[in-house]
């Protein structure tokens, strides 16, 4: 090895090395992207603001409020059952989930308790509705990270599950089913048998999605491995539902809440997942629709006979109280809680919507990830806007 | 709801969390009130508000964060917005109404209402602290659960309730330039002065029938 020595040389070294020093540390020029509102992978009107290093997020801000209705304004000025209409616009897409958990913190305060057949039709358009949900959220995810056809499926295969739902309620999306002690009609005739049906279509709709998304490996490059949550960080943010079942906290309010719904007497399985990246929220999800269809194949054989309205007054008016309900909704935890001064409305009530808490999560999630992975993270967490605004 | 009417109506789990609360927090826990077999909630100071959190989080395993906000229990000067087509205009020099407060009581006007849960034991509890002033401040609960970073900017801007210590206490759903607090209950539904509201209830009895039944069962 020959030394060089000539100084000539050895400052034309040291250039270069000073040149490469100042490439490898130079930065560039910081840049803010707007991702919606308009965008979709905001499923309606979520701004996120990213601060951008090159391709890498330094700070990311959701910006919400353009979907703001004001419902918790609004429900002080609505009697209990007008309350239900409302509220159905939260979740639109698994409206009648909504509707459960501000029934039954009504019939908490005022202790009635619907008979036992209306309580397994709640169940079981509960479940529906989770089917519908999450059936979307399957060809979403899918069409977010470049593969069209699930999401045509999805949407394929839900018009199924709205027909039944619609069946029952008279409304697609917004059912306003639920009444204060029970429902406000019985399933039609032939229904069982329909529905029946239908699951065999979401069955094989789910095993289209193993073979055309799960396996994929550009799927798995892109959601494997990111946006990780750990179960202590995700609890602290109040993340919920298949967020925090993928980051493997055993942890379903269908298993583990309290009375009103009828899944004590069903068999099934709380599906979770040790990883709690993007892939695992997405694997939950599909497992949970599986799990969903095998709990409305149960709750049709077992439906029992019976009214379906307790004996309630008919203009409703709730004794004083308070009561604080939540249910395992398509998107997580949903509660409300009812203040109640004995009026035809209701005093205060405080909506905590799973989306709110679940995109909370997004500044410390998407910080140091890179854009493409954004969209990815953004849909596996997956939200409604109406229940991040409410 | 069943158990409720039990006559011993002991909750040993839920006791305990009060016990442990008393124990970490002594003269900051003000009240409870356990509802044997269904729910529970505290009232601690608002001193205690961020040691109440901690207590929770650390001592009984809380680690859920639910939600966070707060109740304003001046009753609304417009009346009941339900009896009238338009939302009242107050009676210039009418007495405020009487407050009367919820579960575990109160004794101001906003009271601070959260719930965490713990979700390997599934309890959760409810933890209200009265807020005193006009314009209230309390020490954040970022610290204990950052989750809790955007429910104290929509109680900030629901409320006027300010948070010491947050980051970022910027509107979260209305515009930057907002002025009010449209949850406090003297905040006017301006939607009714512009349009009247045509949902009044008119529940007419079926022909023939009387109204079924009266309020069964004491709700407590």
């Amino acid at each position: 090895m020959t030394a060089v020595d000539d100084p000539r040389q050895l400052a034309y070294i040291a250039g270069q090395a000073s040149d490469a020093r100042v490439n490898l540390e130079i930065e560039t020029e910081g840049m803010t992207l707007n991702i919606g509102p308009q965008h979709p992978a905001t499923h309606g009107t979520l701004r996120i603001v990213v601060k951008l290093d090159g391709e890498r997020v330094m700070r990311a801000e959701p910006i919400m409020g353009y979907m703001h209705r004001g419902y918790e304004k609004l429900t002080e000025v609505r009697t209990y059952p007008q309350v239900t209409s409302l509220i159905n616009r939260i979740d639109w897409l698994g409206s009648f989930a909504n509707e459960v958990p501000f029934i039954l913190a009504a019939e908490q305060i005022m202790g009635v308790e619907a008979p036992p057949r209306a309580q397994w039709i709640r169940t079981l358009l509960f479940e529906l509705s989770r089917i519908a949900n999450v059936v979307l959220f399957l060809g979403d995810m899918g069409v977010q990270l470049g593969a069209v056809t699930p999401v045509f499926f999805a949407f394929r295969d839900r018009e199924f599950v709205l027909n039944q739902i619609e069946a029952v309620t008279g409304g697609r999306f917004h059912p306003n089913f639920d009444r204060i002690g029970g429902l406000k009609d019985d399933i039609p005739r032939g229904w069982t048998e329909e529905t029946k049906g239908v699951l065999g279509r979401i069955r094989k709709f789910c095993d289209e999605m193993e073979d055309l998304v799960t396996g994929n490996e550009i799927f798995q490059a892109r959601t494997r491995g990111i946006g990780v949550i750990p179960a202590d960080v995700g609890l602290s943010y109040g993340l919920s539902g298949a967020n925090i079942r993928a980051s493997g906290v055993d942890w379903d309010l269908r298993r583990d809440g309290g009375s009103g719904l009828v899944y004590d007497k069903l068999d099934w399985k709380v599906w979770t997942h040790p990883d709690g990246d993007s892939f695992a929220r997405y694997w939950v999800r599909l497992q949970e629709v599986r799990e969903a269809c095998n709990m409305v194949e149960q709750l049709l054989d077992g439906i029992p006979s019976g009214p379906i309205m307790a004996k309630v007054p008919r203009i409703i008016k709730v004794p004083p109280g308070e009561a604080y309900v939540e249910t395992e909704n398509p998107l997580g935890v949903m509660g409300y809680y009812v203040v109640s001064k004995g009026d035809l409305v209701p005093y205060r009530v405080k909506i905590r919507s799973a989306s709110f808490s679940n995109i909370s999560i997004t500044p410390w999630l998407l910080e140091g990830t890179y854009v493409p992975d954004v969209v990815s993270i953004l849909a596996s967490l997956y939200f409604i806007l109406g229940d991040i605004d409410r | 709801m069943d158990s409720a009417t039990d006559a011993p109506p002991v909750d040993e789990r839920r006791d305990a969390v009060v016990a442990a609360l008393t124990d970490a927090l002594g003269d900051g826990l003000v009240e409870s009130h356990v509802e044997a077999g269904i729910d529970l909630c505290v009232r601690v100071t608002a001193d205690a508000w961020v040691e109440a959190g901690r207590a929770l989080r650390d001592g009984c395993a809380m680690s859920y964060f639910g939600f966070l906000s707060a109740i304003d229990w001046m009753p609304s000067p417009y009346g009941r917005d339900m009896d009238a087509q338009v939302d009242l205009e107050p009676a210039v020099d009418a007495e405020p109404t009487a407050m009367e407060w919820g579960l575990a009581g109160g004794a101001t006007r906003f009271q601070l209402l959260a719930r965490v849960h713990d979700p390997i034991g599934h309890l959760g509890v409810t933890v209200k602290a009265d807020l005193v002033g006009d314009r209230p401040e309390v020490d954040s609960w970022i610290g204990v659960y950052p989750g809790a970073n955007w429910h104290e900017r929509e109680a900030w801007e629901m409320f006027g309730i300010s948070f010491r210590g947050h980051p970022n206490q910027i509107h979260l759903y209305l515009p930057s330039h907002f002025e009010g607090n449209p949850l406090r209950k003297d905040y006017p539904l301006l939607a009714r002065r512009v349009k009247p509201w045509p949902g009044i209830v008119d529940v007419e009895l079926m022909p023939g029938g009387d109204d079924v039944g009266d309020d069964e069962g004491e709700g407590s």
